[in-house]
């Protein structure tokens, strides 16, 4: 138990430290890099407890997909530092209310929330054996069964977003030339190659 | 002490012992590749390929390792130090961390773990990141554009692989790597019900290893060397070691999901003498054959070629064979049982 104990405490000490560095490094590529830093870390811990699949899927989504995107956009940014500092003391009140506010806002929810009993009796149920039942099953026995409107929900509402993605940055451009495959395919030597026979010193 | 002992250093002993002996022959093979590759391709354009340095020139790899190793790191004056020597490091690392979970014969593997298949998936996706970093880090116009593109190449195709894996995962019914295997052994191999995927996979195989004909990302015509141009010496080896390993791995997990791992093709006797990690061994050697063919063979793909293949027909094509699949599947009750 002490290796799982040291490794949790190096993962989580990482964690922290990568996402303190996130909100203060100055260079936003950094920031980035930090991010997915905390992304691996906390896969990491969902390892420790047995949660690999939650582990690897956090990895495959989080820091294969979202976060190449981040860099993709964060990597082309032309911010000049001195300037985004300038005007640092003069927002920095309003910063610091809105920051309490949320706070405030959220002790108040954690303070007076109350978990149904159905869960906590859930919760407190000891968690079976990795060999006799995988967490990848589990999840699936849970998602598809119990929870499956909600899960199709999330998808919809996922689908929605993505198509209103697609709609505000599709655009008809006229007179451009586009490559069509099954058009270049279509094409056959007879309608394209014509042979003639050029009389010497004549032309066509 | 003696607790000590049987609990954390013996343990420890033994997976470090395992680990060299993976990461040494893979080494070796990453030598023997590149040497593979320019006699290949030499015997493809009627030229010898490399004969000087050891007996045919099979000591041409080491000789270029050591020449790469007594060169000198140049560090761009206007690069960003820290992020530019950890990109190379990155790529080699990850090249190296996904064999963990690579069975070489039934029970043969370093770490078998339930999830094994979307671990490789997660390495794998984490592989654009030594070239992002690599390309941002050196501060200069060509590696930059080598690492948008080969961001946008390598989550393209990441996704028709994810589509492949979960066609392949519909049959197994786990996803542990050995029981992918397993699976084969009981039926027959997946390359025959699954034909198109297994093509698909090779395809967008190719492409995440940023491999001709998709090797835009390093395209000398257009952009000089890519994302290398500003790396010397080691941090030039790393990512060439990283590379290949990573073309190994590639040609190891299209066997494992579509050949049969270390199965004999059939069990009966004159195959089933040879042992199961020389099996797999012939059959990543046969697929790593095919890469440098089509690396001699092909000419490069157009940028927006690229894309198109990759959104337009591969994509949609893997998630119908997806549906098709688990349709069939719960059609004639084949299902499997966990």
């Amino acid at each position: 138990m002490i290796l799982q104990g040291l490794t949790f405490y190096l993962f989580a000490a990482i964690a922290v430290a990568a996402a303190t560095m996130v909100v203060s490094a100055r260079n936003p590529v950094h920031s980035v890099l930090f991010l997915i830093l905390t992304f691996f870390t906390t896969a990491g811990l969902f390892v420790l407890i047995g949660a690999e699949f939650l582990a690897m899927v956090l990895v495959v989504v989080y820091v294969g997909a979202v976060a190449v995107l981040f860099m993709f956009v964060v990597m082309m940014l032309d911010i000049n530092f001195v300037e985004m500092r300038e005007g640092f003391l003069q927002y920095m009140p309003i910063g610091v209310l809105v920051g309490i506010i949320l706070l405030v806002e959220l002790l108040m929810i954690l303070g007076t929330a109350t978990m149904s009993p159905e869960v906590m009796a859930a919760g407190t149920e000891p968690i079976p054996d990795l060999a006799q039942r995988q967490n990848t099953a589990a999840l699936g026995d849970v998602i598809y069964t119990k929870y499956i409107y909600l899960f199709q929900a999330a998808g919809m509402i996922l689908l929605t977003a993505m198509i209103g993605a697609i709609v505000l940055t599709l655009r008809q451009r006229p007179g451009v030339r586009k490559q069509v495959v099954a058009k270049q395919l279509a094409r056959r030597r007879e309608d394209a190659v014509e042979l003639k026979k050029v009389q010497p010193g004549q032309g066509i | 002490m003696a607790e000590f002992w049987s609990i954390y250093l013996l343990p420890g002993i033994i997976i470090l012992a395992q680990i060299l002996a993976i990461v040494v022959p893979l080494l070796l093979a990453v030598a023997m590749l590149t040497y593979f590759e320019r006699k290949i391709m030499a015997a493809m354009q009627l030229r010898m390929g490399p004969n000087v340095v050891g007996p045919f020139g099979l000591l041409q790899a080491f000789a270029d390792g050591a020449k790469l190793f007594f060169k000198e790191t140049v560090l761009p004056t206007s690069a960003n130090k820290i992020v530019f020597l950890i990109a190379p490091m990155l790529t080699f690392c990850l090249s190296l961390v996904a064999w963990a979970v690579i069975p070489f014969d039934d029970g043969m593997v370093v770490s078998d773990i339930n999830v094994g298949i979307l671990y490789l998936f997660a390495i794998s996706s984490l592989g654009v990141y030594g070239i992002v970093m690599a390309g941002w880090a050196s501060n200069s116009k060509y590696p930059f554009l080598s690492a948008l593109r080969s961001a946008a190449q390598m989550v393209s195709y990441e996704v028709s692989i994810g589509f492949v894996i979960i066609t392949v995962l519909l049959c197994v019914g786990s996803l542990n790597v050995s029981d992918v295997v397993r699976a084969q052994a009981e039926g027959v191999w997946f390359f025959i019900p699954l034909f198109p995927m297994f093509i698909i996979f090779f395809i967008s195989a190719l492409a995440e290893t940023n491999r001709h004909p998709f090797d835009l990302p390093e395209a000398e015509a257009e952009l000089v060397a890519g994302y290398q141009v500003e790396y010397s010496s080691m941090t030039f080896a790393l990512f060439f070691l990283g590379e290949y390993a990573n073309m190994i791995l590639m040609s190891g997990l299209t066997a494992i999901l579509f050949l049969g791992g270390w199965l004999p093709p059939f069990d009966i006797a004159p195959f089933n003498w040879i042992p199961g990690p020389i099996w797999f061994f012939l059959k990543i050697s046969v697929l790593l054959f095919v890469f440098v063919w089509v690396r001699a063979t092909l000419p490069r793909y157009r940028y927006d070629q690229l894309m198109r293949l990759g959104w337009k027909v591969f994509l949609p094509f893997s998630l119908f064979w997806v549906a098709l699949t688990a349709g069939v599947l719960v059609a004639f009750d084949l299902v499997p049982q966990t």
